[in-house]
């Protein structure tokens, strides 16, 4: 026995989810707008971006270049070594600016991939559903099992230590996660009321992965994406300290943090700079991750 | 005074007196009976208000309630979702999320309950006040056996031994029909039907005899057919084990059946409250006149629901005045300025509505027979004792 | 129960024969490896390698002769050192990640857990934040650079501890290795427990135990504590991959003799049979450690059927 009016309910949902989806991102972005730990971190990382960018463009040294006169000098002003230099004269400055390009590109790139890998092989395996998912789902399970550091090493011992292979390999070992998210979100959306609503006006299968699955999916897949970029730049310096990522004279981060380590004893600048850059970047990606997981479900804490 | 035979045509009363010289009289005799009340009561609840601090502003959930319930009474508590029942079954029982803020007394036995600590609470609890809730699928812990859950109590209160207390268990259990007790008691929650779990609730709550028992919308999650076997259940144990029961819902239904006395709330005030008899037959508020009129019934061919236009109020945005004087058949210009102060008539029954029955006095109607009126959407009538 | 166990035992084998399969056979296709013709190997390697691998069957014959010699535990000859197999290079080095893979994941379980019942307890007070604050650190800091830094205060500037060696496994050289390996997971595990527990003892049947009167003691542990573990469990899988995959740098900065050691070293020596057998070591120990897992979560949530 109800003791209050029922409002007439929505019949035709289709229209309304347009509008809804539109103030569903605008929501969003006040809620991150909101949040200062994440918008400081977006600016910090954009800041982080213009050093890595211009940096080797303006400074006097390149990052491969020796300056006999100050090897393994501190950081200093009067002789231009802001970064002080490495033991092989190189100036640091210039060589954490190019390493970052190196991370951060690698980083970014390697969450490409495995966004765009995981995507369509969650959102297909979740919207085809029955055996196909099944069968999908397996196959998934069992290549999660795989330890992925020891495959992608195992990689880079056989074809080499190519730039191109690494972010394609870290890439591809991380759709797994993406995958399976998106499938999940993929079977919650396929029972919601509005595709079958779709279904019934005609639209086609693959409409409505386009214009009606993706945009709600993709909430969920910016959130990981933003978490997966440290990730990734995580995996390549992992690589290159162990001296399995990127060719000498080329760096990142990890390789410079390599580097430091072995001379953290005489030149501690070597260790804690490029540190302190590969620190804050990753902090800031997770903030940003989390502020955008916050924004799109609050309630997700 | 207040003698009231609902098949004779209610009288028809001065409305000059009433107002002039009833009240002093009739409102001392009400404050008398009150205080003579009060003090026999098992749960003497004052000026009980309950207060949330949110992000979006202050939220007052229950807003000066007052009622006595005395040993072996059960008292309904009605109203929409957001009336402010459930929590205030909460606070009594200290069980407040940790923004409540409690003002006001509710005192059992005459020993304050507010502001105590919970560890002065668990000493009440089980043994003096128990509580069933509304979902028994949640309520109960599903990872351990509802043995364990039922036998701590036992366990814990009265100091028994792990066998004793299963063994008193299973009893209970047996007590409230759940067949087979015995080799059901080694089970978990997941292996039994909806009804089945809220008579675990049941039983899990007497096993400690409390003297109080605070049922919040225990059928509500249930099937309608459930529904009636738990009632009949609850009016049985009430029967041979003397609780007094709190029983909240929103279910009208469910009050008629069982309840002694009926407490209306609305937006977290009182609206009505009295002898759940009176309150039915004789109405004299406009909320509660529009939630018995929105009882469908089989015998009333008007071929309409008769509904409450508009929904319950948000709490942070409560509307200047009475609450629900926007939803009101009978709002008056002063309905939305001020608040209806909370009246105290005899025969301890209360009433907070600016709207008096008696001031349609060019109005004539009949009292209503069952509890459909006739056509008349106005409800005017109204014999009986009012203030 | 036995069938549930019997069940992902069964579901765990064709994992490992895919995992195998495809190592075998990228050990046959990688350019510089002996079975292309590129010998690019010392010969007296090559030596073993051929003696070992009957290179003139066809390939379903080796692959089968293959499986016959992992069944039994025989890892191959390594591709750099004339010397020595792969299970000797293993029986020193295994025993050392064991150690010290074992101490960390016991210092992350335990620390972890705790802290993070801790924080839920005091949720939002200033011993959470600080909790949690750490625990981000703690997690969002690579190994990597966690190691060198601890080595930095606690053996350099401090001079308490040693900076690396293994010194047969003694308790002082293990300190900062196992620190520095497990501070990662025992974010993870705190932050997650802390998550975890929240969400129980904010569940209705929480608010049903209070009510019936019961100590703040027995519902954490009796009544809350195990459905918050359940994440945790489901943690434990990726927590096991990540402290070998950790190892690995550890290992590395600390000079330890282990297989993480051993696998670097091997990927830079290009000895593709220490590099091959240590994948397909670590593999099978991952599915097996997850199938274990798997068993634990069944145990202790009722739901599940078996």
């Amino acid at each position: 026995m109800s003791l209050t009016v029922d409002q007439p309910t929505e019949l035709m949902e289709l229209p309304i989810k347009e509008i809804k989806g539109r103030s569903l991102w605008q929501d969003a972005w006040r809620r991150f707008y909101q949040n200062k730990a994440a918008v400081t971190s977006f600016f910090i990382l954009l800041l982080v971006g213009i050093f890595v960018i211009f940096v080797p463009m303006l400074a006097p040294f390149g990052y491969a270049e020796t300056d006999w006169n100050f090897m393994q000098s501190a950081p200093s002003i009067e002789n231009k070594h802001y970064f002080g230099t490495d033991s092989l004269g190189r100036d640091l400055l210039v060589r954490t600016a190019v390493g970052g390009r190196i991370s951060l590109l690698v980083g970014i790139a390697g969450a490409t991939v495995a966004v765009l890998v995981g995507t369509v092989y969650g959102a297909t395996s979740g919207y085809l559903g029955g055996k196909v998912d099944m069968i999908m789902m397996r196959f998934l399970e069992i290549l999660s099992a795989f330890p992925f550091m020891f495959f992608v090493i195992l990689l880079v011992t056989i074809f080499g230590r190519n730039l191109i292979l690494i972010f394609v390999a870290i890439g591809l070992v991380s759709w797994l996660d993406v995958a399976r998210i998106v499938r999940g979100q993929t079977l919650s959306l396929k029972s919601k009321e509005f595709i079958e609503a779709a279904h019934v006006g005609g639209v086609s299968g693959f409409n409505i992965i386009l214009r009606h699955i993706v945009p709600n999916v993709l909430g969920v897949v910016v959130v990981y994406a933003s978490l997966l970029v440290p990730t990734m730049i995580l995996f390549e310096s992992f690589l290159s300290f162990l001296g399995l990522g990127v060719q000498e004279p080329m760096t990142s981060w990890g390789a410079l943090l390599q580097e430091g380590s072995q001379t953290m004893q005489v030149a501690p600048w070597q260790i804690l700079i490029p540190s302190a850059f590969l620190v804050i970047t990753l902090f800031c990606f997770n903030f940003i991750g989390d502020g955008l997981r916050d924004a799109f479900d609050p309630k997700d804490r | 005074m207040s003698m009231q035979d609902s098949n004779s045509a209610p009288e028809k009363i001065d409305s000059t007196v009433r107002k002039v010289g009833a009240d002093s009289v009739l409102n001392a005799q009400a404050n008398q009976a009150k205080k003579v009340s009060q003090e026999s009561s098992l749960l003497a609840v004052k000026d009980l208000s309950v207060q949330f601090t949110t992000e979006d502003g202050l939220v007052t959930a229950v807003n000066g309630l007052n009622f006595d319930l005395h040993e072996g009474e059960t008292l309904g508590i009605v109203g929409e979702s957001g009336s402010g029942k459930s929590q205030t079954a909460f606070a009594i029982m200290g069980l407040l999320a940790k923004n409540g803020r409690t003002k006001g007394s509710v005192k059992f036995e005459g020993n304050e309950l507010l502001g105590l600590s919970q560890k002065a609470l668990n000493k009440i609890r089980a043994e003096q006040i128990a509580m069933i809730f509304q979902d028994p699928m949640t309520s109960l812990n599903p990872y351990m056996k509802i043995g364990d859950q039922l036998a701590e109590v036992l366990i814990l209160h009265k100091g028994m031994s792990k066998k004793d207390a299963w063994a008193e268990s299973i009893c209970m259990l047996d007590a409230v029909k759940i067949p087979e007790a015995k080799k059901r008691i080694g089970m978990y929650p997941h292996e039994f039907s909806g009804g089945m779990r809220q008579r675990v609730m049941i039983a899990m709550a007497l096993l400690c005899r409390p003297k109080l028992l605070i049922a919040d919308e225990p059928t509500t999650a249930l099937d309608v057919t459930v529904q009636a076997q738990i009632m009949v259940l609850l009016n049985e144990l009430k029967r041979d084990f003397g609780t007094t029961i709190i029983m909240i819902t929103h279910d009208l239904g469910v009050v008629a059946g069982i309840c002694d006395r009926v407490l209306v709330m609305y937006a977290g005030r009182t609206m009505a409250y009295g002898e759940t008899e009176e309150i039915f037959y004789t109405p004299t508020h406009p909320y509660t006149i529009g939630l018995l009129k929105a009882i469908p019934r089989l015998d009333d061919d008007k071929g309409k629901l008769e509904t409450i236009p508009g929904s319950p109020p948000n709490l942070l945005n409560l509307p200047t005045g009475c609450p629900f004087h926007e939803r009101c058949t009978h709002a008056m210009d002063i309905c939305r300025d001020v608040p209806p102060p909370l009246e105290f008539l005899p025969n301890d029954r209360q009433r907070a509505c600016h709207w008096h029955p008696e001031m349609q006095i060019d109005d004539a109607g009949d009292v209503t027979k069952g509890m459909a009126t006739d056509t008349n959407t106005d409800i005017n009538n109204l014999s009986t004792l009012e203030g | 129960m036995l069938k549930l166990i019997f069940r992902r035992i069964l579901e765990a084998i064709p994992t490992m024969f895919v995992l195998i399969t495809v190592s075998f056979f990228m050990m046959r296709l990688a350019p510089g490896s002996p079975f292309t013709s590129e010998r690019s190997l010392s010969p007296a390697v090559l030596a073993n390698i051929e003696a070992k691998y009957n290179l003139n069957d066809p390939m379903w014959l080796q692959y089968v002769n293959y499986l016959k010699q992992l069944a039994l535990g025989d890892f191959g000859p390594s591709f750099k050192y004339k010397d020595y197999t792969v299970n000797e290079l293993l029986s020193q080095s295994f025993p050392v990640s064991m150690e010290l893979g074992l101490y960390a994941f016991i210092l992350a379980l335990v620390l972890g857990l705790i802290l993070g019942v801790i924080a839920a307890l005091k949720q939002n007070s200033w011993m959470d934040y600080i909790l949690m604050a750490f625990a981000m650190t703690g997690v969002v800091i690579p190994s990597f650079v966690k190691a060198p830094l601890l080595v930095l205060v606690f053996a350099i500037l401090l001079q308490w501890l040693p900076a690396g060696g293994w010194n047969d496994g003694a308790v002082r050289n293990l300190i900062l290795p196992v620190t520095a390996l497990a501070l990662a997971y025992v974010a993870s595990i705190a932050r997650i427990m802390r998550g975890s527990m929240i969400e129980v003892m904010n569940s209705q049947y929480i608010r049903t135990a209070k009510s019936k009167g019961l100590p703040m003691r027995r519902i954490v542990m009796k009544h809350a504590l195990r459905p918050a573990l359940l994440p945790v469990i489901s943690y434990l899988g990726p927590a096991f991959v990540g402290i070998i995959t950790g190892s690995i740098v550890i290992e590395t900065i600390f000079g330890l003799p282990g297989i993480g050691q051993l696998f670097v070293n091997g990927a830079l020596n290009r000895d593709y049979g220490v590099v091959l057998s240590l994948t397909i070591l670590v593999g099978v120990l991952t599915i097996a450690f997850n199938a274990i897992v798997d068993i634990l979560y069944a145990i202790i949530d009722p739901k599940i059927q078996y």
